[in-house]
């Protein structure tokens, strides 16, 4: 899993139809302490996260599929939570 | 991007198409298109790659968002093809939050 923030929202009418009905965020990921590394990926929403929350990113098939209740959705990335706090050694 | 073929659902400007005159029997009439991978400011990052367009609607100057790895193939009427990137969706807009309001 990964620790990322969210950027935004994407929409759009046409989409495959697993995605119909999904809200659709723009995840930019992060380092432990918060600063962002530049990367970005785009993340199904099962948690109800709202723009410039952290949150924790599922970012594996099979456990996304789970998450969202389906057998053969093409999905890999989910919004499983939000994170509150991360505290780290030193 | 992570490994090679395996990106996580990114954004994309289509650039062209690819017209295959044979293809592997499950991706008979799957449009092939360029894809221009891009950062989330839309800035083109990375190499162009050939996505299957599971939209089948995408058009050249088109944003996307489109998918790699075992999902792509997924996206497709037949999912079990040699297919690596796959256009999920057409992208109306992005709400993106100024990086000041990000705190």
């Amino acid at each position: 899993m990964i620790l990322g923030r969210v950027a935004g929202e994407m929409y759009g009418t046409i989409k495959h139809p697993f995605y119909e009905g999904k809200k659709l965020l723009l995840i930019e990921k992060t380092a432990p302490d918060g600063t962002a590394t530049g990367d970005y990926l785009i993340a199904v929403d099962s948690v109800g996260a709202g723009s410039g929350e952290r949150v924790l990113v599922l970012d594996e098939g099979t456990g996304a599929r789970q998450v969202l209740d389906s057998k053969d959705g093409p999905v890999r990335s989910v919004v499983v939570g939000i994170v509150d706090a991360v505290e780290t050694d030193g | 991007m992570g490994r090679k073929g395996r990106s996580p659902v990114l954004l994309g400007r289509v650039i062209g198409s690819v017209v295959p005159c044979v293809v592997t029997p499950g991706l008979t009439g799957v449009p092939m298109l360029l894809v221009q991978p891009l950062d989330k400011e839309l800035r083109p990052k990375g190499k162009v790659l050939v996505a299957a367009d599971a939209t089948r609607m995408a058009g050249p100057g088109e944003l996307v968002s489109y998918e790699g790895g075992r999902e792509a193939a997924m996206a497709l009427d037949t999912t079990f093809v040699p297919v690596d990137h796959a256009i999920i969706a057409i992208v109306d807009g992005l709400n993106l939050i100024a990086r000041e309001e990000r705190g």
